[in-house]
């Protein structure tokens, strides 16, 4: 048996490291099976560079038609399962056809990738990047090697970033007015505001700020729209009176957000929305949905 | 919910909260311990989060409130010291803002609010500006309430304010007054909202529950008057206005009450008296159900009690003229509050008439302007018959009385009698002695006949029947007390000029005179004494008070007292009139006016003739005419013999031979009278002692014949008195042998009676008479020798 089973392991182990691999910072990404690994965190313009490793079986040799590292950028959507797209590829080749008998290291680099979209891991697609090495073998089979890597992209604060405000309400039955003080806001900002209750006939239990994520994927007829909510913020308990203003102060960072993505590469779009929830005493919700832009600020890469 | 719930159900969900309370705290404690900040705070908002409860009562819930706040000064002390948890105090003002629900988080940041402000990282002007405007997310009155009650607890000693160690710049009472204004305006507005909460059956409840959160409102205003730094002109310019918006605005009855009542109580006197105007408007502009009056009652007393603690204080009361401001505002009050009973306003006089008493004790053009109001208010409805508002009035009216403890001045007050015109007329009574009672404490002397007619217009309850009385209701001791006292009040009518003395008589007299029969009685004699203290006092005055053009002479005034008396025997008081008479016969013969003393005696015959037949009656009647007529010596013999013989008739005709003989015997005097120019006719005595010896004689057998036991042996040892008596004074027609017989008959009569019971009566009047006999004989001296004569 152990004969059998020695005979469809694969020949050799194939690892890769990345150059500055020991002082990159790692983060946390969270696999399919529900387990959490750390990955190096790239960003777009960088250079990519490592050493591929392969080194065989004790007393095996490795025949191979040439060794490949590939760098991808893929998107999957999960009613796909298993069939990415790439939106970016590309190749080294490492080695000519040949037999590699002992442990051989190629380096390789990718210099300043264009790597334009962030990492994302949502409920019906995931966009990562990769680094795939391929060892060809001709009837045995290709050893396929994955190594994901992160990639985060930061946006400047925005030049123009108005204020949200709005008024809403029910005819004789509730009006307010509110305001949040930016309509984009970085993973790490705080969300200020007001609401103003300019007429309240309705007996009000609490009132909540949620912050939903609403992604889309595909086109067309074929589109997919998911909602999540993230935050559910408490923002007033009891009734208030006419007149009567509730400050709003919302900090980001405890929850887990990622920046605005709009059409990304024409396959999924994830946006942000702060959803104002008034809910009666009969537990009817009243609510008013107002899209925040969210972004990467570059400050904010010394914390998680 | 919880409105429908019984309070059983209420124990069980309070019961449910503190074990909520205490499961978590646990678990916080054990946190604490592990210095674990994360799960610190999970476990202390899970343990808050009890306090989201709406079940509960005020009182229930304030019961889990203390629970949870004992637990977060713990809480307090751990965030307090960095090295346990690692994170700058500013990092962990945000952090605990991340808790999802709003009540929780509240209390967390207020605490770590109150650490922050004592490290001194930030100003505590701004964490508390902070902290406050972010407490405006929980709404829910109670919750609400409890919540910012929380936080003015724990800045309660980080306030801004000068002195402190958190001091700031140079605003930096205004900020800390600013932290308290706005929390307690807040406050307020969720105090007055938990009335818009529940179905409207159970107001009542909810008042109550409302009442019993008040002290939780009215702590900001003690916070207020305590903060050091706020000097009048702050207060003036915007504590005072902002408390005061605040109030008036929230247009809600038992918080403006409450609240003014707490400005009131809460900020120093002298604050009050430099804002009067302000305070005064705000009071106007009160919900008209709200019970302003107690509430002006309360600001004049305190400054009043200001005004009396040191004289120096009181020229501020002229500078900012209280009076009139607040004689304005009530005046303001009570005509926008048409709803406030009578009670209301009269309250509101009273207690503006007692600060102006206190304030300005020489004002008494004050004190009549607030009585001319009150009789406005009162002619503007119908007459008056509430009992507390009518015992409001008297305390109005009887304000002045104890202030100058001297009627006098009361009477100058032109509308005080206006204001007695509205009491009904047992009030007007009550009244009436109270000023009567007033004057005798006092011994105020009334002196002028114009105010005697004023006092007498005002204590007309008294003096007459008003008109359609119910006499028959009245209490017989009552109407006698009341008499009484206006018969001790004509005693007070003083004056040492005979001439206005004689006015005030005649102004009582007129006014009594309408009385009626059950009140002369008690109002004629002490007039009649009036009258004749003054004829005594002309008298000894004499000289110069005789001729035509001097209004005040004795026969005057006599004639005035025989016209006042006449009318008493109408009444028909007859015996009291024969009394009166006698008085008056005996005063005018000491003034030598033998024919009026005659004309006395002779009315005081002919009542008794006409008018006294009770046996009882005449006999004190007789001895009463027997007693003056013996000390009158102005007659002449013509006249004296007429009534001395009068006398002695009606003597020898009374009805009981006892009581002819005792008169009998008393007639002895008229003949003899024990004076240096006293009448001295022995012989007349002597015939009166006979006959009354006669008399008893003729009583001794009477007894004897309808009780088979001989009588009297007192009406001799009596008769044998006079006749030591006469014989003591030199009688000439007294003989010892007389004495002597009279003795042996006394003797006689004694032995002859076997009756041993009898006798025991009379022994010891007859021997101690016989012993003061002996006692005159061993004494020697000309009476020794005179009486040696008597053998015994």
């Amino acid at each position: 048996m152990n004969y059998l089973l020695g005979a469809f392991k694969p020949a050799c182990n194939v690892s890769i490291t990345f150059t500055d691999g020991k002082n990159r910072k790692q983060v946390p990404i969270k696999k399919d099976n529900g387990q959490t690994v750390m990955n190096p965190l790239f960003q777009s313009q960088e250079t990519i560079a490592g050493k591929v490793i392969i080194e065989p079986y004790q007393g095996k040799k490795v025949e191979h038609n040439g060794v490949k590292v590939e760098l991808l950028g893929q998107i999957e959507m999960y009613f796909d399962r298993g069939n990415f797209y790439d939106f970016t590829s590309l190749v080294r080749e490492l080695d000519v056809p040949g037999d590699i008998y002992e442990r051989k290291t190629y380096p390789f680099e990718f210099p300043t990738v264009e790597m334009p979209y962030d990492t994302y891991n949502g409920v019906n697609v995931r966009l990562r990047y990769v680094l795939k090495v391929t060892v060809t073998r001709g009837y045995s089979g290709s050893i396929v090697e994955y190594q994901e890597f992160m990639v985060r992209n930061y946006a400047p604060p925005p030049p123009i970033n108005n204020s949200i405000k709005m008024e809403v309400g029910i005819e004789d039955c509730l009006h307010i007015e509110f305001e949040y003080n930016k309509s984009k806001y970085h993973l790490k900002d705080v969300i200020l505001g007001k609401i103003y209750f300019l007429l309240v006939r309705i007996k009000m239990k609490n009132m909540d700020l949620e912050i939903r994520r609403r992604e889309s994927t595909g086109a067309g007829a074929n589109t997919h729209v998911e909602t999540e909510t993230l935050a559910k913020f408490e923002l007033m308990d009891g009734t208030p009176v006419r007149g009567e203003s509730i400050p709003v102060r919302l900090f980001l960072a405890p929850y887990d957000l990622t920046p605005t993505h709009r059409n990304i590469n024409n396959k999924f779009s994830v946006k942000y929305y702060l959803n104002l929830v008034l809910v009666d005493e009969e537990d009817r919700r009243y609510f008013k949905q107002q899209e925040i832009t969210l972004y990467r600020l570059k400050a904010d890469t010394s914390s998680v | 919910m919880r409105r429908l719930a019984g309070a059983e159900d209420e124990e069980k969900w309070l019961a449910e909260g503190i074990a909520g309370i205490q499961h978590n705290a646990f678990f916080m404690h054990r946190a604490l311990d592990a210095n674990n900040l994360r799960e610190v705070l999970k476990y202390s908002a899970l343990m808050l989060s009890e306090l989201r409860t709406s079940k509960l009562s005020p009182q229930k819930y304030y019961d889990l409130y203390m629970r949870a706040f004992d637990e977060l000064r713990q809480l307090e002390v751990f965030f307090k010291d960095e090295s346990r948890h690692g994170l700058p105090v500013v990092d962990l003002y945000e952090l605990v803002q991340h808790a999802g629900n709003i009540l929780p988080r509240m209390y967390l940041l207020c605490t770590v609010g109150s650490v922050y402000i004592k490290s001194k990282q930030a100003p505590s002007k701004d964490v508390l500006k902070d902290l406050v405007e972010m407490c405006r997310g929980v709404q829910h009155p109670i919750r609400g309430l409890f919540l910012r009650s929380y936080l003015a607890q724990v800045s309660r000693d980080k306030l801004p304010e000068i002195g402190s160690e958190y001091e700031g710049d140079a605003n930096t009472v205004m900020d800390a007054v600013e932290f308290v204004l706005q929390n307690f305006t807040e406050m307020n507005k969720l105090w007055v909202r938990i009335q818009h909460q529940g179905p409207g059956t159970v107001r009542e409840k909810q008042e109550k529950e409302r009442n019993e959160l008040r002290d939780l409102v009215g702590k900001n205003l003690h916070v207020l008057g305590q903060i050091e730094g706020v000097d009048l002109e702050m207060y003036k310019e915007t504590v005072l206005p902002r408390v005061l918006e605040q109030v008036v605005n929230c247009k809600d009855e038992l918080a403006q009450y409450y609240l003014m009542e707490c400005i009131i109580q809460v900020f120093p006197d002298e604050y009050h008296l430099q804002t009067l105007e302000t305070l005064l408007a705000a009071c106007t502009q009160l919900m008209p159900t709200v019970d302003t009056k107690i509430v002006l009652t309360q600001l004049m007393d305190r400054l009043s009690n200001y005004a009396a603690s040191s004289p120096d204080v009181l020229h501020e009361f002229l500078q900012v003229e209280a009076f009139a401001k607040l004689s304005n505002a009530i005046g303001k009050v009570i005509d926008t509050q048409i709803e406030m009973p009578i009670v209301g306003a009269m309250t509101l006089f009273v207690s503006l008439l007692t600060f102006t008493l206190r304030v300005h004790p020489d004002r008494l053009d004050y004190v009549d302007q607030i009585l001319g109001a009150c009789v406005v208010k009162l002619s503007s409805v119908p007459k008056l018959e509430d009992a507390r508002a009518m015992k409001q009035v008297v305390a109005l009216l009887s304000a002045p009385l104890e202030k100058y403890n001297d009627i006098v001045t009361a009477l100058t007050l032109s509308n005080y009698p206006r204001v007695m015109d509205h009491l009904d007329d047992g009030t007007n009574k009550v009244m009436a002695m109270l000023i009567i009672q007033s004057i005798m404490k006092n011994n105020s002397c009334i002196s002028t006949a114009d105010k005697v007619e004023v006092l007498f217009e005002l204590i007309k309850g008294l003096i007459k029947d008003l008109d359609g009385t119910d006499t028959e209701e009245l209490d017989e001791e009552d109407f006698q007390e009341e008499q009484n006292s206006v018969a001790r009040l004509i005693h007070m009518l003083d004056n040492e000029e005979p001439e206005e003395m004689l006015k005030i008589i005649c102004v009582v007299r007129k006014h009594l005179m309408t009385g009626g029969t059950r009140r002369l009685p008690f109002t004629v004699p002490p007039l009649v004494f009036s009258a004749l203290r003054l004829v005594r006092q002309l008298e000894s005055q004499d000289g110069d008070v005789t001729g035509e053009d001097v209004p005040a002479t004795p026969g005057k005034i006599f004639q005035i007292l025989n016209q006042t008396i006449e009318v008493l025997s109408s009444v028909p008081c007859p015996e009291l009139a024969l009394r009166l008479y006698l008085q008056c016969a005996e005063a005018a013969s000491d003034c030598d006016l033998e024919p009026v003393a005659y004309e006395f005696f002779t009315q005081a015959f002919i009542l008794y003739e006409e008018e006294i037949a009770d046996s009882k009656a005449q006999v004190t009647a007789i001895h009463l005419i027997i007693g003056t007529l013996q000390r009158i010596n102005v007659f002449g013999v013509e006249n004296r013999d007429t009534l001395t013989h009068k006398a002695t008739g009606y003597s020898a005709r009374l009805l009981k031979k006892p009581d002819q003989c005792r008169a009998v015997y008393a007639c002895s005097h008229l003949f003899w009278v024990d004076d240096i120019d006293g009448i001295k006719d022995g012989e007349r005595a002597l015939l009166c002692l006979r006959r009354a010896l006669r008399i008893a004689n003729a009583a001794q057998q009477m007894a004897n014949a309808t009780r088979g036991s001989s009588g009297p042996v007192t009406l001799f040892v009596e008769i044998l008195n006079k006749y030591i008596y006469f014989y003591e004074k030199g009688n000439p027609h007294i003989t010892p042998s007389d004495v002597q017989s009279l003795i042996e008959l006394i003797n006689t009569e004694m032995q002859s009676d076997d009756n041993g019971n009898r006798r025991t009566h009379s022994d010891p009047f007859f021997t101690s008479t016989l012993r003061y006999i002996k006692f005159q004989k061993q004494k020697g001296g000309l009476m020794g020798d005179k009486y040696d004569l008597i053998k015994l």
